[in-house]
């Protein structure tokens, strides 16, 4: 794919052309000749990458381009073949997961991993940090950490209500459907309140009429000061809220830049989107004819 | 779609209750039915129970109250394996690839009741898919989720269903692959085969189905044609959101 060489719109989030791999104003995450092999296939071969900080950036590119691979060696769930990272500054290369959510990265799923047997509840309150109540002698006396914990539960039944999981509080996760399973995930990456936020089809199976409310939700994370970086397959979701895209394929970045932009990259465009994006696919199929839809439209 | 009101009736759904834990029902009085030839789309919020219908029409959920019928004869109850002999077959979101097969073996486990026609099913299968007839060695593990999702289907399409359940056959996919999936399942439609497809892409799916059904607590809220649900106002506020809806 050719580099996006688009330099008329400044974003305020780059510096000098947008190419892959440009540099940022305030990079929170900075990669550096990330590569990671499964056996004879390289799955992600990234020689520069940054992301900018308390910005929205969508991380998008075909099935099997690397996204997710990338997302695990980023937060230590999988160990690179080669390659330095920093988050925030501070060198993330070989720091195990759960090291790196206490330093403010967290991450969610593409496939939920939810602690069946605990309650939605339950599940909330082990994602907030430094409970009192994990040490062991503090443990045997409540009233150490009863107040802290009151307050734990009440911010995880406020952000429960946002994520319309609100009335499943007492029911296992085991019992949530599929996108249940997802808002619960996002939830709980929450209650850690993080710097930086990332999360892995976030939206995949969400309906769209609650997709929506969850956006503006994310907006109001940036605005907190927050960083959000995601993988999506929702073009419509990348367009609404994102301030910066990053395209891979093929375990490179390939193409980055403001949202609008990247979408009107005629290789992205090939690779990724398709020609069909913005039209009627009963059209396309030829289940319904044009002067229908049009007549529908009035 | 008009053309097919006056085709017999292969699914139906009628008042349908079941659930999974004790004491709770994800399904309420649900019903649905399929005429032959038809697209069916199922869409709703989440947990409103679009999987768990589907899983009863296959017989993977227990049933506790209403009738399914398939071509007229009640099938409330009866096993899965039952209803794949008799032509029905099911798509399941989630795991659907045997990962440490082949995707030949993949193939042949969806024909194990009928192995000796796997050389022109193999054939019909390809039609459909081609890219998946020069791989047939390669382990089904090792596939993206788009490839598996064509395995899966492939395998359904084995035992040459004339009913087809899919659940989310667009999930994980990317915009272009999700295109090609819907398309594909049209093709599959189109050469005669009954589809009832869940999908959380609402809006691709209701361009593409005969008539949908709108599934919230566990009941069939609105019911239409597709081109109608996707312009009714109250689906739109309580279920498809207008993000995107200028490219509809």
């Amino acid at each position: 794919m050719p580099a996006n060489t688009n330099t008329h719109r400044s974003t305020g989030l780059h510096v000098g052309e947008i190419r892959p791999g440009v540099a940022k104003v305030d990079p929170i995450i900075i990669a550096d000749n990330v590569s990671r092999s499964f056996g004879g296939l390289k799955a992600v071969d990234v020689d520069h990458v940054e992301i900018p900080r308390n910005a929205i950036t969508a991380l998008i590119g075909p099935n099997g381009a690397g996204k997710t691979t990338f997302f695990n060696l980023l937060t230590g769930f999988d160990k690179p073949d080669t390659g330095t990272w920093s988050f925030d500054g501070k060198s993330l290369a070989g720091v195990p997961a759960f090291k790196a959510s206490r330093m403010g990265q967290v991450r969610t799923f593409q496939l939920t991993k939810s602690l069946a047997m605990l309650t939605v509840l339950e599940n909330m309150k082990l994602g907030a940090k430094d409970q009192k109540g994990e040490n062991f002698w503090v443990s045997m006396l409540p009233w150490l950490w009863r107040k802290q914990d009151e307050d734990i539960e009440e911010r995880a039944l406020k952000l429960l209500e946002r994520f319309k999981l609100d009335t499943k509080k007492d029911d296992f996760a085991a019992s949530l459907s599929g996108g249940q399973r997802k808002l619960l995930e996002m939830a709980r990456a929450l209650m850690s309140e993080p710097t930086l936020v990332m999360l892995d089809e976030p939206m995949a199976g969400v309906n769209p009429a609650l997709t929506q409310s969850l956006l503006d939700h994310i907006l109001g994370l940036k605005e907190d000061g927050m960083t959000v970086l995601f993988v999506e397959h929702d073009m419509h979701m990348v367009r609404h809220i994102s301030d910066w895209v990053i395209v891979m394929a093929e375990g490179r970045i390939v193409a980055e830049g403001p949202p609008d932009e990247v979408m009107k990259n005629p290789a992205v465009i090939d690779a990724y989107l398709g020609s069909h994006l913005d039209t009627d696919l009963g059209v396309v199929t030829g289940r319904i004819s044009l002067p229908d839809v049009k007549e529908k439209k009035k | 779609m008009s053309d097919k009101e006056a085709l017999p009736l292969v699914v139906e759904v009628d008042d349908l209750t079941a659930g999974y834990l004790p004491g709770v029902n994800i399904l309420n009085s649900c019903s649905l039915t399929a005429r032959q030839g038809e697209l069916i789309g199922i869409i709703g919020p989440n947990g409103a129970g679009k999987s768990t219908l589907l899983k009863a029409i296959f017989g993977q959920v227990k049933i506790r109250g209403g009738h399914i019928r398939l071509n007229g004869e009640d099938i409330t109850g009866l096993k899965a394996n039952k209803l794949v002999a008799r032509g029905v077959g099911y798509v399941p979101q989630n795991n659907n690839v045997f990962p440490s097969l082949t995707i030949e073996e993949n193939l042949q486990m969806g024909l194990f009741q009928n192995p000796k026609v796997y050389t022109e099913r193999l054939e019909f299968v390809s039609g459909i898919f081609p890219e998946l007839s020069p791989r047939l060695k390669q382990r089904a593990g090792s596939l993206s989720g788009g490839e598996r999702q064509m395995v899966a289907m492939s395998r359904a399409l084995m035992m040459d269903p004339h009913v087809l359940l899919l659940d989310e056959p667009s999930a994980g996919l990317s915009p272009v692959r999700q295109d090609e999936a819907f398309i594909r399942v049209s093709d599959i439609n189109r050469a005669g085969v009954t589809t009832i497809m869940v999908e959380q892409n609402a809006r691709r799916c209701l361009q593409l189905c005969d008539r949908a059904y709108v599934l919230d607590q566990g009941k069939d809220a609105y019911t239409g044609t597709g081109r109608d649900l996707m312009n009714d106002p109250k689906v739109i506020s309580l279920y498809l959101g207008t993000l995107g809806a200028d490219a509809a």
